[in-house]
């Protein structure tokens, strides 16, 4: 009996110590080239943003529209770590991670408008879109609804073997669905290659994270099932980079799934329609001077003089004309055949 | 119309302990409809509250407390995202009375706004009312003003069983007719929109005629009660609107009498043609209305087909729809 309940303790001693997750990698280095790139797409996210708010202002897109701006450095960071193949899915605050699957901004612009250009034909709208292509696969609009289907992208990886590994993105809110603990079973269980990157950005459409969670740690969410998990300066893009590097690999390497907490912010509503009276200007003030994402890396480029003022105008020009080509493009593109209604439909 | 919801529940608060609201955004922020605004102030952090996004765990609470003797009155914030939570209602909400010989009952309500119109695509536009009348053990409403909101929601919330209580969205600030590019008129300016302050009760599982006619019946509810007003005008068709307001239980009564009257029937909704809610009412009316039939049902409803983004009023069973449907059971 004692000599069982010894055995017991050893092994659960072992069984900590394989539990024992991974440490916070401290931010990446960057070279000037890297800081220059997530400079370069952190802007072209904000930027595409700012352009579709006005849109939305204008008319131009209907229904719902969730903006990314705030969030730029998680998938701009993310992505740095991607080989060919790995997939992305995520929610519907989805412009940003389609952009830095180098989607084309006219085909998530024209989607948003409606318009035969998008990437689902107009039918889908702003939560809805996907890429074979570019292994993006959504854009969902329910919440919570994406973590299985990434789960199960994953699955695919290693039944095929192909050592790719799928990003599955879900908010705070999210979070507290049930599926996505079915989910993290699953994955554990079968110890398949998937990154769960919790984009805490700290309300659930209006409700706060310490009004709708029990537990506010969201990279301990996953402890239960042994998962491992890191909580990340997710406004850093150094810090984004490094914790997915670490991740990426602890998957490649078959250890199974891990979660990434990003600490993020979203600078404006849930939605287009949110007026956000639920957190003071201040907070969000705060937030915008203290820890914006993408003046972080502007002022490391001016400081460590890796780009002049010159080379910094070219590159907000050369994305100011991305998004004023995309923004045309989907005003101009017409809107799809009524027709489209009963294409891709199984009857 | 949202202030008569939110009225309903205030007067249901004031007179019952018992009763209880709660959901996403529900409490602090108010609803993201506002239906709830200022609840939580009045009734405190207990009884109006917000809960995580997780609607499976929001109704499987709320039918628990009902077994308990409370009177949970829950939002789910659009009903498209009501599927996780079909399981406790269908397999639980719906079966505790008859699994319990009777001893429990489940006053729960759950509310949702329902229906397009506001260019919500696949996943805030979709209408499940089906989904709800195909299971037994259920109530299904679906108001189509304030006036029968309010009434309708109160005896909702009284009433000793589970109500799916939907309400159309596109309706909350207005009738809305389908002619999408005229201006919205407002409810100040309809007659059913004056609602009376404090307690009243609207029974479920009565219908009522919007519209008297001789030539032909049609059965609408929600939405389509306005649509089809506007198509019986524009054709000049001496047509007899019943909304419904209920689907279940139903007003089979009023229905029948109307057909037997008219000899014929249009139906219409905004939810996809196949095993619509459309297909048992054109079930009911063949049944008992087959001799005094002068010409096949019609049925308008939305497509087949996923609600889309950009062709929204492609997809809408709008006036024009309507209309020809009209004129051909006409015809026919």
């Amino acid at each position: 009996m004692a000599v069982a309940a010894k055995k017991a303790s050893a092994k659960s001693k072992a069984d900590a110590k394989a539990q024992a997750g991974p440490v916070a990698p401290k931010p990446a280095n960057f070279t000037k080239e890297q800081d220059l790139s997530a400079y370069r797409d952190m802007l072209l996210i904000r930027r595409f943003e700012e352009k579709a708010g006005q849109l939305y202002g204008m008319g131009f897109i209907g229904g719902f529209c969730h903006l990314y701006i705030g969030q730029e450095a998680v998938v701009t960071g993310m992505k740095m770590s991607l080989k060919d193949g790995d997939q992305m899915i995520t929610a519907y605050r989805d412009h940003g991670h389609m952009l830095a699957m180098d989607m084309s901004p006219r085909g998530v612009m024209a989607e948003l408008t409606g318009r035969r250009g998008g990437y689902s034909k107009g039918k889908g709208g702003s939560m809805h879109m996907f890429s074979k292509e570019k292994n993006f696969y959504g854009g969902h609009g329910i919440v919570g609804a994406q973590v299985s289907l990434g789960t199960g992208l994953a699955f695919a990886n290693r039944y095929r073997g192909n050592k790719n590994v799928c990003l599955t993105y879900f908010g705070d809110g999210a979070a507290n669905q049930g599926q996505v603990y079915e989910s993290f079973n699953m994955a554990s269980l079968w110890k398949l290659p998937v990154v769960y990157v919790i984009e805490n950005n700290r309300y659930a459409m209006g409700t706060s994270v310490s009004r709708s969670s029990a537990e506010t740690d969201f990279s301990q969410r996953g402890l239960s099932f042994r998962i491992p998990g890191l909580q990340v300066d997710g406004m850093d893009v150094r810090a984004v980079k490094s914790a997915s590097d670490l991740a990426v690999d602890w998957c490649r390497s078959g250890k199974g799934p891990i979660i990434l907490e990003m600490q993020t912010y979203r600078y404006r509503g849930h939605s287009m329609s949110d007026p956000a009276k639920y957190r003071s200007k201040d907070e969000v003030q705060k937030m915008r001077s203290e820890h914006d994402p993408i003046e972080q890396v502007k002022a490391r480029l001016t400081a460590k003089k890796w780009a002049g003022e010159d080379e910094l105008k070219a590159i907000d020009k050369e994305v100011r004309d991305i998004v004023a080509d995309a923004a045309e493009f989907a005003q101009t593109d017409p809107e799809p055949d009524a027709s489209e209604l009963w294409t891709d439909i199984v009857h | 119309m949202i202030e008569a919801i939110r009225s309903a529940m205030d007067v249901s608060m004031a007179r019952d302990d018992n009763v209880v609201v709660f959901g996403e955004d529900v409490g602090y922020f108010g609803g993201v409809f506002r239906c709830t605004q200022g609840l939580q102030q009045k009734y405190g952090k207990s009884r109006c509250f917000d809960t995580p996004i997780s609607e499976l765990g929001i109704v499987g609470a709320a039918i628990g407390m009902a077994a308990y003797g409370l009177r949970p009155c829950v939002e789910v914030q659009f009903a498209d995202y009501v599927y996780p939570a079909y399981d406790q209602i269908v397999s639980e909400a719906a079966r505790l009375r008859y699994r319990s010989n009777g001893e429990f009952t489940c006053p729960i309500v759950v509310r949702m706004p329902t229906g397009g119109g506001i260019f919500g695509g696949q996943t805030h536009s979709q209408s499940p009312e089906a989904l709800f009348t195909h299971v037994s053990g259920l109530k299904v409403v679906v108001p189509s003003n304030p006036v029968d909101a309010k009434g309708l929601l109160i005896s909702s919330i009284e009433d000793p069983d589970p109500v799916i209580f939907l309400e159309p969205k596109r309706l909350y600030n207005g009738p809305f007719d389908g002619h999408h590019d005229r201006p919205v008129t407002p409810w100040s300016k309809h007659e059913l929109g004056d609602v009376p302050d404090g307690h009243f009760n609207i029974a479920l599982g009565k219908a009522a005629i919007r519209r008297e006619g001789g030539d032909v019946t049609v059965l609408a509810y929600g939405t389509m009660v306005y649509v089809a007003q506007a198509a019986c005008e524009e054709k000049g068709i001496d047509a007899e609107v019943i909304d419904l307001r209920t689907l279940l239980p139903l007003d089979l009564e009023t229905i029948v009498a109307s057909v037997k009257k008219t000899g014929r029937c249009v139906i219409v909704h905004e939810a996809t043609l196949t095993s619509g809610f459309g297909a048992e009412l054109a079930a009911l009316v063949q049944e008992h209305c087959f001799y005094h039939l002068q010409a096949p049902i019609a049925r308008v409803t939305g497509w087949d087909t996923p609600y889309p983004h950009a062709q929204e009023w492609d997809y809408f069973p709008g006036p024009a729809r309507v209309g020809r449907a009209l004129q051909d059971v006409m015809e026919g």
